[in-house]
């Protein structure tokens, strides 16, 4: 099927240079890494952080919201890559083919949707031999709930690309207005609680999609699956993956650089 | 090849409405090498655009290799080749990997666009290159490689947007090789925008001279040479008498069409001054007039575009050059 064609086209694409230089890859790690290393110990000395979890290692509470940054983080500047080529002629000449113009937009996303899987399963080996407790079926169902965020944030970032053509400053400061709210509100670093957060940061963190994917992401990385946490995660992440995918594609529709 | 009735193009800058190609009507043949010739901001990129399926037309209707534009952009796509002003090879993209992807952007195989990958960087002379970085090419490897690409598919009509702008002479002459070559091979019919008149004039048998987005003189290089601009003869003679007598006879030869003295020197302007000049020649001999000294000089482009329009082609771009940027024109 061409449409399945293309995406693969576009797809092995942009994961060539990734292949060849996999050290890349850990450049866009480095926020997570940085708050896992000088962060996550100060948790230790506070129990069971946020009230929201059974076992007493904070790292049990802490590393699934870091994976949430981590994508977040690796995927929100994926956009960078295209205003590069829509400024270079590259992306003019991916136009000018019959390539499906979804194809165009899927491909990438998936693409970066690999490199940020890579990324969290280094993550979830290096944390290994601390006491964080890996339940495999549990921490599956969350690399799969954070594959669904991760191809709408990295879609949202290619569509806030595509309307920055002529601006590219506007891709840049709309990234960093949207990318540190949502991360402060996603309650990642400290629980955002009723009781512990004034009302309005409540509200707002409520309001936030990045909270419930990250509550899901706890409960997941529990093995605890029958809870409505996860369902409204997963309601979240679908929402953010189907509003990207569809003002990707059309904006890749109407794209003339 | 190319059909288009009152294709037109504006665009919205700062409030006020532009309009960087008013009314084309094109009628392109199969086989053909066309050049558009204008100044910067004329609407010669924004004309390849419309062509090209890049830029929807405000108004007015273009079939391009069977296919229209706005009903059917795919089917000119599979069509067409098309190399922009940018260049088309992401940088930190492999030589080799660019020119497979586009094979299977057209929907060749694997097998086919590793085959066709190899070939074009033997034919563009990008041996060695193939599994290099397309970021450290020099300038004349990274336009070789934009044309591979734009080849890689084999079209039947290629669009060239100033294939050789910033090259060395040699880097020139080596892609026109290539795009020659194929246009004999294979027929390919050749589009293309040009700053450089020399280009336009050696490889082109078809000149589209454009000038804020109309075409305002189309046809072979020769012609529009001699019927718009025409040699320039000049006679340099002994005394004004002479002068005078020497503008007399020259008013006497067939298709003349102007003839000037300032001094001893006598200036004339005609489409075929090198049959003209030895026939003129004998006429003052005959006449008892003496030339000191005959010069002829050829027209070029820019000469036409001078009678055309009052201004050269390099006073216009220099007029129009802050404008240019945004519509990329």
């Amino acid at each position: 099927m061409k449409v399945l064609d293309d995406t693969r086209t576009a797809f092995a694409r942009e994961l060539g240079p990734e292949l060849r230089q996999p050290a890349g890859l850990l450049f866009t790690m480095l926020l997570p890494f940085l708050f896992l290393a000088l962060f996550a110990p100060l948790l230790s000395g506070t129990g069971p952080a946020g009230g929201g979890t059974g076992t007493g290692s904070p790292w049990q509470w802490f590393v699934p919201g870091m994976l949430v940054l981590l994508a977040l983080s690796a995927t929100a500047g994926a956009g960078a890559s295209l205003l590069n080529e829509m400024s270079s002629g590259a992306f003019e000449r991916m136009l000018v083919t019959p390539l499906n113009r979804a194809s165009m937009l899927v491909g990438r996303a998936l693409k970066e949707v690999v490199i940020l899987l890579a990324q969290a399963l280094l993550i979830l080996v290096l944390l290994l031999p601390t006491d964080f407790r890996l339940h495999p079926l549990g921490a599956l169902a969350g690399l799969a709930l954070l594959t669904v965020f991760g191809v709408g944030i990295g879609a949202l970032s290619f569509t806030l690309a595509l309307h920055s053509r002529k601006q590219q400053t506007l891709f840049y400061g709309v990234q960093q207005m949207i990318f540190f709210p949502l991360l402060l509100l996603s309650g990642v670093l400290l629980p955002i609680t009723q009781a512990s957060a004034p009302t309005w940061l409540y509200v707002l963190s409520r309001i936030n999609p990045a909270t419930y994917v990250v509550e899901a992401e706890r409960a997941l990385f529990d093995g605890r699956f029958a809870e409505a946490n996860v369902l409204y995660g997963l309601l979240a992440a679908s929402a953010v993956a189907v509003l990207g995918v569809v003002a990707g594609i059309r904006g890749m529709r109407n794209a003339s650089v | 090849m190319i059909h288009t009735r009152g294709l037109t193009r504006s665009f919205r800058t700062k409030g006020e409405t532009v309009e960087a190609v008013r009314g084309l009507n094109l009628d392109i043949e199969a086989g053909s090498v066309v050049a558009f010739l204008g100044p910067n901001g004329a609407g010669k990129t924004t004309s390849l655009r419309m062509l090209t399926t890049l830029l929807p037309p405000t108004s007015g209707t273009a079939v391009v290799a069977g296919h229209d534009v706005r009903t059917d952009p795919a089917g000119v796509r599979h069509r067409i080749g098309y190399l922009g002003q940018g260049n088309s090879a992401g940088s930190n993209f492999r030589v080799s990997d660019e020119l497979v992807t586009q094979g299977r952007a057209y929907g060749l195989s694997r097998a086919e666009s590793r085959s066709r990958a190899e070939r074009l960087v033997t034919a563009l002379e990008l041996d060695g290159l193939a599994k290099r970085t397309v970021g450290t090419l020099s300038g004349g490897q990274r336009r070789r490689l934009d044309i591979a690409m734009a080849l890689v598919h084999e079209p039947a009509l290629l669009f060239l947007d100033e294939p050789t702008t910033g090259l060395d002479p040699h880097s020139r002459a080596n892609i026109w090789d290539h795009v020659l070559r194929l246009h004999k091979e294979l027929g390919t019919t050749v589009v293309f925008t040009t700053h450089y008149l020399e280009e336009a004039d050696l490889w082109a048998r078809r000149v589209m001279v454009v000038d804020h987005g109309r075409v305002i003189a189309d046809d072979s290089p020769e012609k529009l040479k001699a019927d718009l601009a025409g040699d320039r003869i000049t006679l340099g003679t002994a005394d004004r008498a002479d002068a005078e007598r020497a503008v007399e006879l020259a008013r006497g030869l067939p298709t003349v069409h102007e003839v000037t003295a300032d001094g001893t020197e006598v200036r004339i302007r005609t489409p075929h001054g090198d049959t003209q000049l030895p026939v003129l020649l004998r006429n003052l001999e005959v006449a008892g007039v003496r030339a000191l000294t005959a010069r002829l000089v050829r027209p070029t482009l820019d000469d036409v575009f001078l009678s055309l329009t009052g201004r050269t082609l390099r006073e216009s771009a220099d007029a129009t050059a802050p404008t240019t940027t945004q519509d990329g024109a």
